[in-house]
C-alpha cells in the first residue's frame, strides 16, 4: 500500500488560514490503513484546526468528509460529499498525492461554478508493507520491470541501499547494511533465501544494467486495458 | 473576582480508578469538586480523539486514571493510555494549548487516598494554568 504521513500542523495551518470555511476530506484506502489520512485522522486535524481558529479568535467554520478512495471518480461521485465541497473556500485532502491530485481534477471537472483550491495534508512517503502494528517499510519503487523472481522475492532495487543488481557491496557487515545497523543488508537476505530454496546459482551470472525506461521516465506512466474500454 | 474553579474530566478505569474513587467516597475522603468522572471499561479505550474533544468543548484538564503497570485487567490497557495521552499532548502542544493540561496517572484499587491526592494535585496544575484559552 501507499504509506504516507502527516504534515507538521504549522505548516497545514499556514496554508489555509486565509480561509474561513475549510473542508478536511479523509481518504479510506491506503492512508486509512497506514493511519495517516483516515477517518480518525480527519477528526483529529479537524479539532486542531478548530481549536487553533478559536484561539485566535477568528470564525472559521472546518467540516469533515471521508471518501473511500480519492483516486477514483466512482467513490468521488458523491451528491454529499460535492456539496460540502462546493460549499468550502478550500479543501484539505488527507489522501497519498495520487488523491490530491485527482481530487483537484475531479472536483473543477465537475464544479464549474468556483474554482476549487485543494491542498495536501499528507507527505506521500513510499509503497510498503505493514510490519507489526506501527511499523511501515517500503517494498517497491516501482520500477517498472520487476526482478523478484531473479532474487529470491526479495527487491534489491528497493532495499539495497545502491539499489545493487549484483551485490553485496562491501558495506554489508553481519547481515546488516552500511548505512544503520537497523536496516537489513538486501543482499545477505537474497543469498540466504535463495540457499533455503537451493537456487544460490540464480545469481551467478551477472546482471546486466538494468534498464531505467519503464521506472519514472519520459512523463508519467500509463497503462490502458482496451478490454476494459467500451 | 471570583476564583477560578478549573474544569476537568477525568475518563477512570473500571477496575482500578473507579474502585478508588468508590473508597474515596465511601470513607469520606476531601476532593475538589472540579472534576467530572467518566467511567470506561479501560483506559486503551480511550482515543486520542476523545482527550483533543474534551479540551476543544471547553475542559481546563484532562485526567486519564487506569491501573498501575502490569496490573491492568486487560493486560496493556494503561501502555496504551499513556502513549495515547503523550500523542495527545503532543497534538495540543502543535495548537498552543499547554501538554500539561492532560495527565495520565494510575491508581489501585483500594487506595482511595491516592485518587483523591491526584483530583487534588490536577487541580492546583489545572488552577496554575489558568482557563483552557478555548473558552476565555
Amino acid at each position: 500500500m501507499i504509506v504516507a504521513e502527516r504534515k507538521p500542523f504549522s505548516e497545514i495551518l499556514s496554508m489555509v488560514e486565509d480561509y474561513s470555511k475549510i473542508l478536511v476530506i479523509g481518504c479510506g484506502s491506503c492512508v486509512t490503513i497506514c493511519m495517516a489520512g483516515g477517518e480518525e485522522e480527519v477528526k483529529l486535524l479537524a479539532s486542531q484546526l478548530r481549536m487553533a481558529f478559536r484561539k485566535n479568535k477568528r470564525g472559521v467554520e472546518v467540516e469533515e468528509a471521508m471518501a473511500l478512495r480519492q483516486c477514483d471518480d466512482e467513490y468521488m461521485n458523491d451528491p454529499v460529499l460535492l456539496d460540502k465541497v462546493r460549499a468550502a473556500d478550500i479543501v484539505i485532502s488527507m489522501a497519498c498525492g495520487v488523491g490530491v491530485q485527482h481530487a483537484t481534477t475531479f472536483f473543477n471537472r465537475i464544479i464549474l461554478d468556483k474554482p476549487i483550491k485543494v491542498v495536501p495534508a499528507l507527505n506521500t512517503t513510499f509503497m510498503g508493507a505493514n510490519l507489526d502494528v506501527g511499523i511501515w517499510e517500503e517494498r517497491c519503487v516501482g520500477c517498472g520491470d520487476c526482478v523478484l523472481e531473479k532474487t529470491g522475492g526479495i527487491c534489491p532495487v528497493t532495499r539495497c541501499a545502491k539499489s545493487l543488481l549484483n551485490g553485496p557491496c562491501g558495506g554489508s557487515s553481519n547481515g546488516k547494511c552500511e548505512i544503520n545497523k537497523e536496516t537489513d543488508c538486501a543482499w545477505h537476505l537474497i543469498v540466504e533465501r535463495l540457499k533455503a530454496l537451493g537456487e544460490l546459482d540464480r545469481i551467478k551470472p551477472v546482471e546486466p544494467y538494468k534498464d531505467w525506461r519503464p521506472s519514472h521516465n519520459g512523463g508519467p506512466r500509463r497503462i490502458v486495458r482496451e478490454d476494459m474500454r467500451i | 473576582m471570583k476564583e477560578f474553579e478549573p474544569r476537568i474530566v477525568a475518563f477512570c478505569c473500571h477496575y482500578c480508578a473507579l474502585a478508588a474513587a468508590d473508597i474515596a467516597g465511601k470513607t469520606d475522603l476531601q476532593f475538589p469538586p472540579t472534576v467530572r468522572v467518566i467511567r470506561v471499561l479501560c483506559t486503551g479505550k480511550v482515543e486520542v480523539l476523545h482527550l483533543l474533544k474534551a479540551i476543544e468543548s471547553g475542559a481546563d484538564g484532562v485526567l486519564v486514571i487506569g491501573c498501575k503497570f502490569g496490573e491492568c485487567y486487560f493486560k496493556e490497557g494503561n501502555f496504551r493510555a499513556q502513549k495515547k495521552v503523550e500523542r495527545a499532548k503532543s497534538l495540543l502542544e502543535e495548537v498552543g494549548i499547554e501538554r500539561d493540561r492532560l495527565r495520565y496517572d494510575f491508581v489501585a484499587g483500594p487506595c482511595g487516598n491516592d485518587f483523591a491526592s491526584i483530583m487534588s494535585t490536577m487541580t492546583e496544575e489545572v488552577k496554575a494554568l489558568g482557563p483552557n484559552p478555548l473558552r476565555v
